[in-house]
């Protein structure tokens, strides 16, 4: 039998490249120069979040596994009602975010999809982003995707979005003049003081870091970060740290979630 | 040997020189944003690579200066730079070490190494101390401030100037 011209696949292959690269092509840091913030820590620190007996974080997460049962808002649902086991349906999810949002018309990061379902499907008010059970809730449905590979959403309507993520890590700012990827891009093998710099990696967020002695959000470490180049942070869940995640996701796209993490 | 040795050198002589343009527009530009706001921002001239007068009418404190670019809150200079006076493993390896810079570098160039890198590397990571930062959303705290005031800048030029080792 005379073989088939596979132009199909091929054309399929081709179609899928732009799409390909629209999420992970257009990063500035190479696939295999990837590394997850706790190849750079302490052995004790990577001991301790290898350890779930040890890893503070898992207080948290069992206090989201608790907060999933309650029901909640003028719909009186609780998160399982909807969604069934967690294990199941939230497996996934999270390497995903954030993903775009139809309504919102634009994207949307895991916490601010949590609010999303307190709003419209429990009819409850919005948690806090900073507060402990919305960082228990992210913590609980983020566990369920522990292991597996950040897989950023390839939805093309995220790409001026992510774009426009990337313009503001290579953008200086702050009285000390410098961006997130003078740091995080160009020297992430060195040291700062005694701090290793590291990639920004968001795949083990939320995550508990010792300095914090709790749990906190990828947005808390962002503010840090802008808080010591003294420039003045966003608030919490505006559009331009929204876009920021997005940029990381793309850079950090095969490295395994780690949630929760541990930090110095 | 020779020869080769030479024309490195003059190579090296044409791009300092284009640096050097480039940093004379960049500080002429700074120091008419300097006028603009007297109070906080230090006056200079510069020569060659060189800031040659001091920035203040009293001469730096060594000592003093030896505290300044420990302290990581400050100056900061500890977090990029190693070969200063602080635990090894609290010096950062972002740039290179300072050890022996004072054999290196003229007080002047030091100076202004110190008052505006970026005047000779635009794209350097070294923040510009003595002037105001063009970055975006500086914090309300900072708007406008030099990083560090003339004197602190004279104090750790006179420390650095001493490390001759
Ligand atoms: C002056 C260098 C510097 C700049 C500029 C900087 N960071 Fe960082 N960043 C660090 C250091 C150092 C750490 C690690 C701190 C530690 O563990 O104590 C860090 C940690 C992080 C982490 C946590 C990574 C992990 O594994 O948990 C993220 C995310 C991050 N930075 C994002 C940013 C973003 C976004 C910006 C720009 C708004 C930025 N950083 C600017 C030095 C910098
Ligand atoms: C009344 C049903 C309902 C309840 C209760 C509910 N959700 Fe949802 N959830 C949905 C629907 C429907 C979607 C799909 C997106 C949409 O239409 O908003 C969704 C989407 C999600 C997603 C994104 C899944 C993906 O693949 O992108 C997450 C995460 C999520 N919900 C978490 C929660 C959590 C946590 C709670 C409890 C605080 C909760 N939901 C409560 C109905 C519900
Ligand atoms: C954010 C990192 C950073 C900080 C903070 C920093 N520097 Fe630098 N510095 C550099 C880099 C990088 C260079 C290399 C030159 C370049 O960038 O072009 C440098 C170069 C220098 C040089 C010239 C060295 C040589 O061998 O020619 C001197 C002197 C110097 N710095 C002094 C200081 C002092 C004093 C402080 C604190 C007041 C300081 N630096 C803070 C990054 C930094």
């Amino acid at each position: 039998m005379r073989p088939r011209p596979r132009a199909p696949a091929v054309i399929a292959a081709l179609l899928s490249i732009p799409a390909l690269l629209a999420v992970s092509g257009a990063v500035a840091l190479e696939q295999g120069d990837r590394r997850s913030g706790i190849a750079f820590a302490s052995p004790q620190t990577q001991a301790m979040q290898a350890d779930d007996t040890a890893n503070p974080g898992m207080l948290w997460v069992m206090d989201g596994a608790q907060l999933w049962r309650r029901p909640d808002g003028a719909a009186g649902k609780a998160c399982q009602e909807c969604h069934g086991d967690a294990a199941q349906s939230m497996k996934g999810v999270a390497p995903r975010y954030p993903d775009f949002d139809a309504g919102l018309g634009r994207p949307v990061d895991l916490s601010g999809r949590i609010n999303l379902c307190r709003v419209r499907h429990q009819r409850a008010a919005p948690l806090a982003h900073e507060g402990s059970e919305m960082l228990a809730l992210t913590a609980f449905v983020a566990f369920q995707s522990r292991g597996l590979p950040m897989a950023p959403a390839a939805d093309a309507r995220l790409a001026p979005f992510r774009a426009e993520g990337r313009r503001l890590f290579e953008q200086r700012m702050g009285q000390l003049d410098l961006s997130c990827a003078n740091c995080h891009d160009d020297h992430w093998s060195a040291r700062l003081g005694g701090s290793p710099v590291t990639q920004a990696q968001p795949n083990a967020y939320p995550l508990y870091r010792l300095e914090w002695q709790a749990l906190g959000s990828l947005q808390r470490r962002m503010r840090n970060c802008m808080a010591g180049v003294r420039a003045e942070p966003f608030a919490y869940d505006a559009a331009d740290y929204i876009d920021l995640e997005l940029y990381l996701a793309a850079r950090a796209a095969g490295l395994p979630m780690e949630t929760p993490g541990v930090r110095p | 040997m020779r020869a080769a040795a030479l024309t490195a050198g003059l190579l090296a002589g044409l791009l300092l020189a284009w640096l050097l343009l480039a940093g004379f527009l960049l500080v002429g530009f700074l120091l008419v944003a300097a006028r603009a706001d007297a109070q906080t921002l230090v006056g200079y001239t510069v020569e060659g690579d060189a800031i040659g007068a001091p920035l203040t009418g009293a001469p730096g404190d060594a000592a003093r200066g030896a505290g300044l670019v420990a302290d990581r809150t400050l100056s900061l200079c500890v977090l990029c730079h190693s070969g200063l006076e602080a635990p090894a493993h609290m010096q950062g390896n972002l740039a290179p070490s300072l050890a022996g810079i004072g054999a290196r570098l003229s007080e002047g160039q030091i100076r202004l190494r110190i008052v505006n890198m970026k005047a000779l590397n635009p794209e350097s990571i070294m923040p510009a101390y003595g002037g105001s930062s063009p970055g975006a959303r500086v914090a309300n705290a900072w708007r406008g401030k030099p990083i560090l005031s003339g004197e602190e800048i004279e104090d750790i030029v006179a420390y650095l100037s001493s490390l001759k080792g």
